[in-house]
């Protein structure tokens, strides 16, 4: 028995998403009494995952093909599993994670439960609750295999330190010979991306304009976030569509979102509704974000949004 | 070229969502269903390459009786043919195998599932049935050009896109990028009235058990009210955010 993690890195620089599955997988493997082993690649400090309960770390090397190679990883982590004997596998909801996840449990043959949200609340079946609808409902889900790979949903749990003594292990599996190859990789490595943000500066039709958006920019830019839109904003090429958030764009769960004329219609609520704090900015007092918000503003964002930008950063410094 | 379209029956996304027998089913009562928004994305593409390519286009549900409507949008829509794999679906693993079983008694060289459905947010029909297939999968597909055999696609991933080449067959998870809003086809008079002709085949095959089973449903905790803050006090916004909220 077993569980393994995935653990994600950037560069070779463990993403947050990897401590909080170590932190995740590890109060599993205590219920379950079993050791806590990661799966890295290329990870500069593996060490640094001894402050979060891993016992095993196999940290494998790709040599200078720093491209996720889904064949390779997957069959990689796949190997590991069986060697360990691992009954339950984490990855994580980030564009990786979740591609990993479903081919993963193809390979090791195990059930897929996505958007997990909480601990097990049972082993034997595995029983854990997810989230469904676009986040309109959860649901409490029964496995009925002995094997399964849970994808867990990015601020769900958090971080929680705990020591161990970690054995690092450089093994290689062999290398994948996928028909599916990476030709070119475009990724803007000075922004944060929505889906690793804690914070997260949204922009709607009520910032008028494209012209308008060194509003979100700026305040994004000082609170280090990531900046993204609702529907229409990207259906008018206002922004990029993989500013996109909502039911049918990308999924939200940060710490912190702050909405700035944005209405609040279901479909974007749905998406954005498990950020843990939701702050609105709009002149209407009717609109229907006020309802979902936790903290508002009622006003005009070309007044408040460069009034809050500016004292935050002077707070800054 | 032979295109699948699986098609996901999903409520509307203005729906409430509610729940009943004692929060174990989804209660549709009221609820109107659509074309998961993903399978539209995709739909919508593969209608291209029909029109350039002289593709054929089957879309494919697993779903019973009450999925016939939004099928034969489908058609309406351009689909050549559709079939409705007569089976209650209960997780995404039983769906990707009765996709397969379709698959396996065809001749497709390229099948286009959505990226996630938007009730079940699997996320999973499309990389379960394209590695029991043992062909590659490419999920949030943002763009997917074919030229002969050889196709180039683009994933999106956090922050970023990543290029891709690729052979058929292959399974890929549909997203809107791969086209865009205003791409997405309308059925006119004409569509509709040629999709009445159009064949919808009903398949029942061998039953595949599910391996995952919902035991109870729940909604989120009700919010408490806003909290307002005075446009001409935002310091007190960041005191709140800083010392309540504490995520800043
Ligand atoms: C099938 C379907 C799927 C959808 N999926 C999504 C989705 O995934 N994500 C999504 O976002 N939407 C989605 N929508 C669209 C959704 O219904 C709304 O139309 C959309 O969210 C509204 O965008 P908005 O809030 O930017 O614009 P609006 O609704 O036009 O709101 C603009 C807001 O800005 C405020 N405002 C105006 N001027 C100012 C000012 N000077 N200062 C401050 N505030 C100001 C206004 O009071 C208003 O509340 C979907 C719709 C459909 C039909
Ligand atoms: N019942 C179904 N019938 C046909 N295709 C489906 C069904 N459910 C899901 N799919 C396809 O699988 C994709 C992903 O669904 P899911 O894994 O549930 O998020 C959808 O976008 C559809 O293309």
């Amino acid at each position: 028995m077993a569980v393994v993690v995935f653990i994600e890195s950037q560069e070779g620089e463990i993403k947050k998403a990897g401590f909080e599955l170590a932190s995740y997988g590890r109060s599993i493997s205590d219920a379950m009494k079993c050791d806590l082993i990661g799966v890295g690649f290329n990870i500069i400090d593996p060490k640094s995952l001894s402050n979060y309960g891993v016992d095993k770390l196999y940290n494998i090397e790709t040599r200078g093909d720093s491209f996720f190679d889904i064949e390779r990883y997957s069959s990689s982590i796949a190997s590991v599993v069986k060697k360990e004997n691992a009954n339950i596998v984490i990855v994580s909801s980030s564009a990786d994670g979740r591609y990993l996840g479903p081919i993963l449990s193809v390979k090791v043959d195990a059930a897929y439960i996505s958007n997990v949200v909480e601990l097990p609340s049972q082993y034997e079946p595995l029983t854990v609750k997810r989230s469904c609808f676009t986040n309109k409902a959860f649901n409490e889900t029964q496995s009925s295999k002995k094997n399964n790979v849970l994808s867990l949903s990015s601020n769900s749990f958090g971080l929680k330190e705990k020591s161990s003594n970690i054995k690092v292990f450089s093994e290689d599996f062999a290398p994948s010979s996928s028909t599916l190859k990476v030709s070119n990789l475009d990724k803007a490595s000075d922004k944060v991306s929505i889906a690793d943000a804690d914070i997260v500066v949204s922009g709607g039709r009520g910032l008028k304009g494209p012209e308008n958006w060194y509003l979100i920019e700026d305040l994004a830019e000082v609170m280090g976030a990531a900046t993204a839109c609702s529907k229409p904003v990207s259906d008018m090429g206002w922004r990029s569509h993989s500013e996109h958030v909502g039911q049918t764009g990308k999924p939200v769960a940060s710490n912190l979102y702050i909405a700035i004329g944005v209405s609040g219609a279901i479909q974007h609520l749905a998406g954005i509704n498990s950020s843990k704090v939701k702050v609105v900015i709009n002149n209407d007092p009717e609109a229907p974000f006020f309802k979902a918000a936790d903290y508002g503003i009622v006003g005009d964002a070309f007044e408040v949004v460069p009034k809050l930008t500016k004292k935050l950063k002077a707070r800054k410094l | 070229m032979n295109v699948l379209v699986c098609i996901s029956n999903v409520p509307d996304t203005t729906s409430k969502i509610n729940f009943k027998d004692e929060n174990t089913v989804f209660d549709i009562q009221g609820v109107q269903f659509i074309i998961n928004p993903n399978d539209e994305f995709g739909l919508t593409r593969a209608i291209w390459l029909q029109q350039k390519e002289g593709a054929k286009v089957t879309v494919a549900t697993v779903g019973d009786v009450s999925c016939e409507p939004i099928l034969r949008k489908c058609l309406a829509i351009g689909a050549d043919r559709a079939v409705r794999v007569d089976a209650k679906p209960q997780d995404g693993f039983q769906v990707a195998m009765y996709l397969a079983t379709l698959y396996k008694n065809s001749d497709f060289d390229l099948v286009i599932t959505g990226r996630e459905s938007i009730d079940y947010n699997g996320g999973m029909v499309g990389g379960i049935l394209a590695t029991h297939l043992e062909i590659p999968y490419v999920p949030n597909c943002i763009q997917l050009e074919v030229s002969g055999k050889n196709l180039t696609l683009q994933r999106e991933i956090d922050g970023g896109k990543e290029s891709l080449t690729a052979s058929f067959p292959i399974v890929i998870g549909a997203q809107k990028g791969l086209v865009e809003e205003k791409d997405l086809i309308i059925p006119n008079m004409r569509g509709i009235m040629q999709a009445r002709q159009k064949p919808m085949e009903v398949i029942s095959p061998e039953a595949i058990s599910c391996e995952t089973s919902v035991q109870r449903f729940e909604k989120p905790a009700e919010k408490g009210p806003v909290k307002l803050v005075d446009p001409e006090k935002i310091d007190e916004l960041i005191e709140l955010l800083e010392n309540e909220a504490k995520v800043i």
